[in-house]
């Protein structure tokens, strides 16, 4: 039997899971769950596990929503915040988080999060950012970085890689967040952050996929990528200590963005009231 | 109340990614045919580290009954 979290917050019968030696997908999945009970346990949430509802879409990554024992739905490539739109719709109440690829969140469906964004629909996106199309084998994704290999690059990517979060940032998210697998008590604590966060929020967490970006980049094996974020991604204390020299070439792992705006669910109760209230006075 | 704590393996579930071994704090941990194992003279100070970083769950910390 595994451990008491795992047991408590994972569907045990589904695993181990599928994902390669060494994926960061499965430490970022563990950082959802501790997000998830450590929200549960503080007296001033009280996160309610029923109220919680893990969306994916298509992906290695989108596999987690299979494996996270809460209402969850494994939807389809692209369209996780489609989905998660709907739901949060019908029932604002919810608690609506969603397990995305890069690839599934800043490729096909761009356009759902651009425009979920845009709306600041109270839903809380955490991407597994693994620079690269893991299932299908390795093609590069929007946030390949220029000149890095991939089947579908094979002399090098040429496209300017998204920054995620900055795009959502751009496009209206009231939350925005880096994370890494490296750094996991900071990771959960902005998963936290994003849940509490009333509107949308997006916490773009680097994950490492040695089998495919790894390997096509040489990159060394999962403890050298780690090795990597450990020495290039820096927390917020320690980065804002920094001089501008040292900051350069270094990532923040901490918030980006933070502002305060509508968020559109409670909006769209207000119109109904409201175009009620009309109807009745007529 | 934080009572005392062991480590726990389960061996069938590590993929041999060496991750804990690599950022173990004490050097208490080894890959034994692509499998983790505590080594026999370790000095693990119980700090879950390798816990946070397993990517398979094959390794934590538990309640140690009295
Ligand atoms: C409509 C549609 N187009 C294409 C695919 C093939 N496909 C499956 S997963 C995937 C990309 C996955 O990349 P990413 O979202 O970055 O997730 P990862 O596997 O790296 O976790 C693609 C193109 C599909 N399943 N459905
Ligand atoms: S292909 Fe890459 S992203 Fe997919 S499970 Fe393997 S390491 Fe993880």
């Amino acid at each position: 039997m595994p451990s008491e979290l795992i047991h408590e917050f994972m569907r045990i019968d589904h695993l181990p899971h599928i994902w390669c030696p060494g994926c960061g997908n499965g430490v970022i999945m563990r950082d959802v769950a501790v997000a998830i009970q450590e929200l549960m346990d503080d007296p001033e949430v009280k996160l309610n596990r029923e109220k919680v509802v893990i969306v994916s879409g298509i992906g290695c990554s989108s596999r987690a929503a299979g494996y996270m024992d809460f209402n969850s739905i494994h939807t389809t490539h692209g369209r996780a915040i489609a989905f998660a739109t709907g739901i949060k719709f019908a029932k604002p109440e919810l608690e609506v988080i969603v397990l995305t690829g890069d690839g599934d969140c800043s490729a096909i469906g761009g356009n759902h999060l651009i425009h979920a964004a845009r709306r600041n629909m109270g839903l809380t996106v955490v991407t597994f950012n693994n620079d690269i199309y893991g299932m299908t084998g390795g093609q590069y994704s929007p946030t390949t970085p220029a000149g890095d290999k991939a089947t579908t690059a094979p002399y090098g990517s040429l496209d300017r890689p998204f920054d995620i979060a900055q795009l959502a940032a751009g496009a209206g998210a009231t939350f925005t967040a880096r994370g890494s697998v490296y750094h996991v008590r900071e990771t959960i604590d902005l998963i936290k952050q994003g849940i509490r966060h009333k509107g949308f929020s997006l916490i773009d967490v680097y994950s490492v996929c040695p089998t495919y970006y790894g390997r096509k980049n040489h990159k060394g094996g999962p403890v050298e990528m780690l090795r990597w974020q450990k020495e290039n991604m820096v927390p917020t204390a320690r980065y804002y200590a920094m001089s501008e020299e040292q900051k350069a070439g270094k990532l923040l792992v901490g918030t980006l963005t933070h502002s305060e705006y509508p968020e559109y669910t409670d909006e769209y109760d207000k119109l109904v009231k409201r175009v009620q209230a009309e109807m009745a006075g007529r | 109340m934080a009572g005392k704590k062991k480590l726990v393996l389960d061996t069938s579930w590590c993929k041999g990614c060496g991750i804990c071994v690599a950022f173990c704090p004490k050097n208490a941990l080894e890959l034994v045919e692509e499998r983790v194992h505590l080594k026999p003279d370790n000095e693990c100070v119980l700090c879950g580290l390798c816990e946070m970083r397993c990517p398979d769950y094959a390794i934590w910390l538990e309640d140690l009954e009295e």
